[in-house]
């Protein structure tokens, strides 16, 4: 049993829009086969507990009705590790740039 | 009643409501409509569009010679070649982006019409330019993305487009793969009453209007002549319909327009498999040759964005030549600009060395760059997606499967589209949305020659060799 969270709280909550059957009739195969699915976030009207069906207010002031998949949901996106196929493409075309001043010179 | 084929067949009178045009008062005959007059009709003219921008700080952005990268392709090109390239720097707008400049001017409109709040249907930029104008007007605002997979992942350019948008105070619908996104937002429009800020009314062309229109100005005053090619990353046709209609009311009119996408052959949009396999979310060829060949198949009955009418030559490069200029950019000229900006500078870098030196070739939009709208987070996406990433011959790349990275900068190459095909292909579109009843008229032949830039008599042709295959 998950903790209660209070109203308030910023929230994320998950539907679905259309099941498969329901679906646009002329997209590919392996989209129809799936639900649409939609994650909205906003402040929790009501206390509700992880997994249970909850109502927003969001950010344009909607309420929203779904399921309460996450609290205070971070930004996961990062700039990641360096990539080796790009870090030497600098020294490189600063090399080709010299050798272009020194036929100039 | 809420079922796809129910909200669909609603679409016309939810239009009507959300962008303030009665687009069938232009109507002049079974496919043709008077596109000027709808132009006209906003009542903005460029000094107007200007003064409205400013009150943002919208445009007025630098014009940056690259002179690195020019003595670069003076290098690889024979000798008297290398044009000289500049870019119009429109990461110094308030969200970042040239979408700034048509957000002012929806949001603009939207206020003074009255409406409590705007809604677009983005994935992009337009996104957090809508989210920002909005904020500053103090208007509400919705932004629809299609953001992620069946398995949750999500684009990295997309989910940075979320916080951005999240930032200025925005609300975001998230949703799965799909083209669906049209239904949910017509669900919106009609429950909110809010304005349809679509990339494709009058509107969001004209604000991008002034970003051609001081591009001519600023070459002009540095070197007293207009600028002998421009080249515009193309998408939906909006950048590149609005910056040559501001290059024509410039007196810029002779100045070549090419269009540069990112070839993403072979990679369905609207395959959930396909979603998270392609490093580009704008700028690449599912979204160009589509919107080209068919402008209509946008948000709104009639898009104001009709690339066709003004592009003089479309090519493609690689998703590897991207992100090859990208990093060039920033280490030899000190500019750290997103990747899908640069495809227009990808392709610049390759027509610079087939003109001569006198030439100018301006490259007219940089965006901002940041965590998800790297090229690192694009890549790194990639490679967990089965991608493989390699340095070789870009030509050699697999969109989907490979993204390869050129080992020098002569491997950079542009690869042109047959323009001929695509107005044939603009033309079938055309004659397969007639109903059966419909023939077309003098005028029709007239709008269609207009549209595709053919004489009259090359539309009729073409037009009966289509309808004569029909039968």
């Amino acid at each position: 049993m998950t903790e209660l969270i209070d109203k308030g709280v910023w929230v994320e909550i998950h539907t679905i829009v259309l099941h498969p059957g329901e679906r646009a009739p002329q997209i590919p195969e392996d989209t129809a086969k799936i639900p649409l699915e939609m994650r909205v976030k906003g402040f929790l009207i009501e206390p509700a507990r992880l997994g249970d069906q909850a109502q927003i207010v969001t950010a344009a002031g909607r309420r929203l009705r779904g399921r309460l998949d996450a609290i205070n949901p971070a930004y996961r996106h990062g700039f990641g590790a360096p990539i080796p196929e790009l870090s030497t493409i600098g020294q490189e075309l600063r090399a080709l740039l010299a050798q272009q001043d020194a036929d100039d010179a | 009643m809420h079922s796809y084929q129910a909200v669909m067949d609603q679409r016309n009178d939810i239009m009507r409501q959300s962008v303030g045009i009665d687009y069938r008062k232009y109507a002049t005959g079974v496919l043709a409509f008077d596109y000027q007059r709808l132009m006209d009709d906003t009542g903005y003219r460029i000094d107007r569009v200007r003064e409205v921008q400013g009150r943002t700080a919208v445009g007025n952005t630098p014009l940056v010679e690259l002179k690195n990268l020019t003595r670069l392709a003076r290098r690889l090109a024979k000798p008297g070649y290398g044009a000289r390239l500049f870019v119009k720097d429109e990461a110094a707008n308030p969200s970042g982006s040239f979408k700034d400049r048509r957000a002012s001017l929806s949001v603009f409109e939207a206020k003074r019409r009255g409406y409590p709040g705007v809604i677009a249907a983005t994935s992009g930029n337009y996104g957090a330019a809508i989210a920002s104008q909005a904020a500053k007007a103090g208007l509400r605002c919705i932004i629809v993305q299609e953001a992620f997979d069946s398995r949750g992942v999500a684009q990295p350019e997309i989910a940075e487009k979320t916080r951005a948008c999240e930032a200025y105070g925005a609300e975001v619908m998230r949703l799965s793969v799909g083209p669906e996104l049209f239904y949910q937002f017509l669900r919106l429009l009609k429950e909110t009453g809010y304005f349809n800020a679509s990339l494709y009314t009058p509107y969001s062309i004209q604000g991008i209007e002034t970003l051609g229109f001081e591009l001519a100005e600023q070459i002009l005053d540095r070197e007293r002549v207009h600028p002998d090619a421009v080249v515009v990353t193309h998408a939906g046709g909006g950048n590149l319909t609005g910056t040559a209609r501001g290059l024509i009311e410039a007196g810029a009119g002779d100045t070549e327009i090419i269009a540069a996408s990112v070839d993403l052959t072979g990679l369905h949009m609207a395959s959930d498999h396909d979603f998270n396999r392609k490093s580009f979310t704008t700028g690449h060829t599912g979204f160009s040759l589509p919107f080209t060949t068919w402008p209509d198949r946008a948000d709104v009955p009639r898009n104001a964005a009709r690339a066709l009418r003004y592009m003089d030559r479309f090519v493609t490069v690689t998703q590897g030549e991207v992100f090859y200029i990208t990093q060039a950019l920033a280490e030899l000229e000190g500019l750290e600009r997103g990747p899908a900006g640069n495809t227009s500078l990808a392709a610049a870098f390759v027509i610079a060395q087939q003109l001569t030196e006198d030439r100018i070739v301006v490259v007219q939009e940089t965006e901002y760059t940041g965590a998800g709208k790297h090229p690192l987070a694009q890549l790194n996406l990639a490679k967990r997606m089965g991608v493989a990433i390699s340095r070789g011959d870009p030509k050699t790349s697999k969109p989907g499967q490979s993204i390869v990275i050129p080992e020098s900068p002569e491997q950079l190459a542009v690869a042109d589209i047959d323009l001929m095909r695509v107005r044939r292909s603009y033309l079938q579109h055309a004659l397969q949305s007639l109903e059966k009843q419909h023939t077309l008229t003098e005028t029709d032949y007239m709008f269609l020659a207009a549209e595709t830039r053919l004489d009259i008599t090359q539309v009729k042709e073409i037009c009966d060799e289509y309808i004569g295959q029909a039968r």
